[in-house]
């Protein structure tokens, strides 16, 4: 258990934005935040001043910025563990890569799905969406990032021993990615719960099987 | 420390397209040291990571009674935390006390971070997280590798400070490993 809380707290300072690493950092930045302001301050210019227009579809916008959002971190997620040797250095302590895999992916989720709930906040005033609408985009991303942060955590496994593996797992989420976008976003068009649901019952059958995918995918990284 | 135990039995190694070594059989238990030796390119990191457990023989069997505890070429530790909290990390994993801070020299170090190390006080402090880990089993990739004669006689001595106290070492290296029970095994003569 000592591991675990170990290992949830050197994920948390390498992750979080804002966190203390000690100086210098790996991978937490506030760049996915700052990423979806962008995209959220972008959508109104290029679209012009058209407020029931930019009401209507900001949702599906801010959908779109989340989703790629969450994979800006992925080729920092697990790639310079196993290159390091931490990976190897868990095993030989019998601390499975399923385990580790599962305490990162929370890590993950942590460092970008409340932020992006909360950056939501702002992005909705700029694009004009009323009270009703942010309800049900906030539920929905409370519903679909922890299955966006599962598919990271799979992808970032089986790209962690590719060269090129930050550009190919941009393009890996996205398909994986498409119905929590579809039960996410489409929950906006219909305002029911039914969207929501299903939504998250994707992501809890990703969140399942993320830490297997993931630890299988390093295991078999290690003996190539 | 408690009784440990190291065998393995007609190990072959393949590496891509190649066979490394067959036929190669090795027992270790409480208190033994083993020298791996050979040149460049024979198998000998192969092996240790084979002995780890970390890959799968071509062939053969590896039984193990003990923890493992390895160091290779990489110190693992956070590169852009100060030392001290780097192996903090491990401490806690491992449950343990840092230890052999001094006898490395390590104290001056504690604030710099591990990027800033160079090559022989990372593996200094490698050897430092070996030593915490107080696994019975030490399997050790080049240890001596670009540490200076001091470090080099405090590697070991703790080496042999490990093995007295029912420890088992082996180590993987073409230099020279003075140790009072060293027991040599040139890998070149199992090639294939």
């Amino acid at each position: 258990m000592s591991a675990v809380l170990a290992l949830l707290k050197r994920d948390l300072a390498l992750l979080t934005p804002g966190a203390h690493g000690g100086g210098g950092r790996r991978g937490g930045t506030m760049l996915p935040l700052l990423f979806f302001l962008a995209v959220a301050m972008l959508y109104p210019f290029a679209v012009g001043p058209d407020a029931p227009l930019l009401a209507r579809t900001g949702g599906g916008v801010i959908w779109v910025a989340a989703l790629l959002a969450a994979i800006l971190p992925l080729d920092r997620l697990l790639a310079p563990d196993v290159e390091q040797g931490f990976f190897d250095q868990w095993a030989l302590r019998g601390i499975s890569e399923e385990l580790v895999v599962a305490v990162r992916m929370i890590a993950h989720w942590l460092s970008f799905g409340p932020p992006l709930m909360l950056a939501t906040l702002p992005a909705a005033a700029l694009l004009g969406i009323d009270g009703a609408t942010l309800r049900i985009v906030e539920l929905g991303l409370l519903a679909g990032t922890p299955g966006l942060a599962a598919i990271g955590i799979i992808i970032a496994a089986l790209t962690v021993s590719l060269r090129s593996g930050a550009a190919l797992s941009g393009l890996l989420v996205i398909p994986l990615a498409v119905p929590l976008l579809i039960f996410g976003a489409g929950s906006l068009s219909t305002g029911g719960e039914g969207g929501l649901a299903l939504t998250a019952a994707i992501s809890l059958a990703l969140i399942a099987a993320a830490p297997f995918a993931g630890g299988a995918a390093i295991r078999a990284a290690r003996e190539g | 420390m408690e009784e440990c135990r190291l065998t393995g039995d007609d190990i072959a190694c393949l590496r891509g397209e190649r066979l490394l070594f067959r036929r190669l059989s090795l027992a270790l238990s409480s208190g033994e040291a083993l020298h791996l030796a050979g040149p460049n390119g024979i198998g000998k990191s192969s092996l240790i990571r084979i002995l780890a457990g970390l890959r799968r023989p071509y062939a053969g069997v590896i039984n193990r009674m003990g923890a493992i505890g390895l160091l290779d070429e990489r110190p693992v530790l956070d590169e852009h935390l100060p030392l001290g909290k780097a192996l903090d990390f491990w401490s806690r994993i491992d449950a343990s006390a840092q230890s052999h801070w001094e006898q490395l020299g390590l104290e001056p170090l504690a604030d710099v971070p591990v990027r800033y190390l160079s090559t022989g006080q990372r593996k200094r402090a490698a050897l430092a997280r070996l030593a915490g880990q107080g696994a019975p089993i030490w399997l050790l990739d080049e240890p001596l590798n670009g540490l200076d004669s001091d470090a080099v006689a405090t590697c070991e001595s703790m080496v042999a400070q490990h093995c007295a106290s029912g420890g088992i070492a082996i180590i993987a290296s073409h230099q020279p490993f003075a140790m009072p029970g060293l027991t040599k095994l040139m890998l070149g003569e199992y090639a294939a």
